[in-house]
């Protein structure tokens, strides 16, 4: 038996602050991104079903965590991302990506105003590249800070805002895609109400000498286990949120991707920032393939790199797929033809040389639950 | 009837001519919650160390290699309905496919139960 899926690293994975810790919780390691990682605990069907129905402790540490400072720190940012970003107001985050001068992804992220500065948070596989090619498209006079001593933690689930409420009071004030300065035993936290798994929940900035105080607050309340990077993909998945390296590449663009709600309306026509021009002419009826979701019969799962068939011709590729144990079948995110991405649309994926059918479904596969202003 | 492991994490159970393939307990802890099994069609023939069945968990897709030479006699259909038995019974109900054993001078090299034990507790 072999795991035909093992990432190869090229350089020995470094460790997170959180290490020991996860180690001591029973999680199982491996790398990732560079670092040694929890890919689970218990289990990771355990771990998505504990999300879903309580709530589950992330460590997302291997994340880039980056800071934009300094005077038009805004009006410089929105020369490399779509959206707009100085009618951000203070406290609002929006998920944003950085493109090159073709309109290719290099990172999804998200920006927060975080008052002095913008915060942002990029993956952790692409944030060496990220800080280049910021620092090599700012101007000098903006500051770029990279907070390499501070751990992010993501509490996520419907009773995520209850449990750390009772932590960290003031939080459960926050709306969606809003995030504060708070306080956790003295010491400063950033919370942010986001996270990357559909459910409701937060994510916490914390410096590293202080996360494990905080890990620990945070399992010892029954309603919390640890979950690892597996549940995080499979709930990720079911949310139909874009994974950068598999659904998000140099090759993908914001309109393919499906993400043209990240490119600010006012700036459709008039632009300004880097791949303008490739994007609006995609905007305009340029592009050919779209990021679909499809159900599977059956349980047989489709993963990355399956083709994707309609009669003899082959339409589109799988870019992330497995399991859904919500639902209980197959689900998969592909890139698919234009005139085959119509919802219901019966298509065929292979797998080792076997059809397997599938029809075409909307997003997301499972409803996502945040807490929404006014919710 | 003996019982072989190998370092891949299959278990062969011998019964003159005939062997029951399936995987460890050790091998479906590793690999977690199990989804789906492709077992070998009826008459299949493998090489030793052929690729001969497929089993997907939440997390990924991992081959089952033929521990010894032979032809499939049947793959345990029990498992297109209920995968999760590879979890719940590896050693037993979960097993994977039959053969028949081409060559019993194969069995050679491949480690009993104490030694599969070591072997693990080393890993």
């Amino acid at each position: 038996m072999s795991d035909t899926e093992t990432e190869i690293e090229e350089q020995a994975p470094e460790k997170l602050p959180l290490d020991a810790w996860h180690r001591a919780q029973g999680g199982r390691m491996v790398p990732f991104a560079g670092y040694e990682m929890p890919i689970q605990y218990e289990g990771i069907k355990a771990e998505h079903d504990w999300t879903r129905s309580s709530a589950s402790l992330f460590d997302v540490s291997h994340m880039g965590q980056l800071s934009v400072s300094g005077d038009n720190a805004a009006q410089e940012l929105e020369k490399l991302l779509p959206n707009g970003i100085a009618n951000l107001g203070e406290g609002k985050m929006r998920y944003s990506l950085l493109l090159n001068d073709e309109g290719g992804i290099i990172d999804d992220l998200i920006v927060t105003n975080a008052g002095p500065h913008l915060a942002l948070v990029v993956n952790g596989a692409c944030k060496w590249d990220d800080i280049a090619h910021l620092r090599e498209h700012l101007p000098d006079e903006i500051t770029l800070t990279h907070y390499d001593d501070f751990a992010l933690l993501a509490l996520q689930g419907p009773k995520a805002a209850e449990v750390l409420e009772s932590i960290i009071p003031g939080v459960g004030d926050l709306t969606f895609m809003t995030a504060g300065l708070f306080k956790f035993k003295d010491q400063h936290v950033w919370v942010s109400r986001a996270g990357y798994t559909g459910e409701d929940g937060f994510e916490i900035s914390i410096h590293e000498g202080h996360v494990e105080t905080l890990a620990n607050a945070l399992v010892a309340d029954e309603r919390v286990k640890p979950a690892g990077l597996g549940a995080r993909d499979s709930l990720r998945l079911e949310a139909a949120l874009p994974l950068y390296g598999h659904d998000l590449t140099l090759e993908t663009d914001p309109v393919s991707a499906g993400l043209t709600f990240a490119i600010a309306k006012a700036r459709r026509e008039t632009g300004g920032y880097l791949g303008h021009a490739a994007t609006i002419s995609r905007l305009d009826g340029g592009n050919t393939h779209t990021r679909i979701g499809l159900a599977l019969e059956g349980r047989q799962p489709a993963r990355e790199g399956a083709l994707v068939y309609s009669s003899d011709e082959q339409v589109g590729h799988v870019t992330s797929g497995g399991f859904s144990p919500t639902l209980g079948h197959p689900i998969a995110m592909a890139y698919v033809q234009n005139p085959y991405c119509e919802m219901g649309t019966d298509l065929e994926i292979e797998v080792r040389g076997k059809r397997l059918p599938a029809k075409t479904v909307p997003f997301p596969f499972v409803p996502h639950k945040y807490h929404r202003k006014g919710a | 009837m003996a019982r072989y492991f190998t370092e891949e994490h299959e278990w062969i159970e011998v019964d003159g001519d005939t062997a029951i393939i399936g995987i460890t307990d050790y091998a479906q802890e590793q690999l977690g919650d199990v989804v789906f099994v492709e077992v070998p069609d009826t008459g299949a023939e493998f090489a030793k160390g052929a690729e001969a069945a497929v089993v997907e968990s939440v997390k990924a897709a991992s081959d089952v290699y033929a521990p010894i030479a032979g032809t499939v006699l049947e793959g345990n259909s029990a498992l297109e309905d209920e995968p999760e038995l590879v979890n719940t019974a590896p050693e037993a109900e979960g097993w994977f496919f039959k053969l028949t054993i081409a060559d019993k001078g194969e069995l050679e090299g491949l480690m009993d139960a104490k030694a599969y034990k070591a072997f693990c507790d080393e890993l």
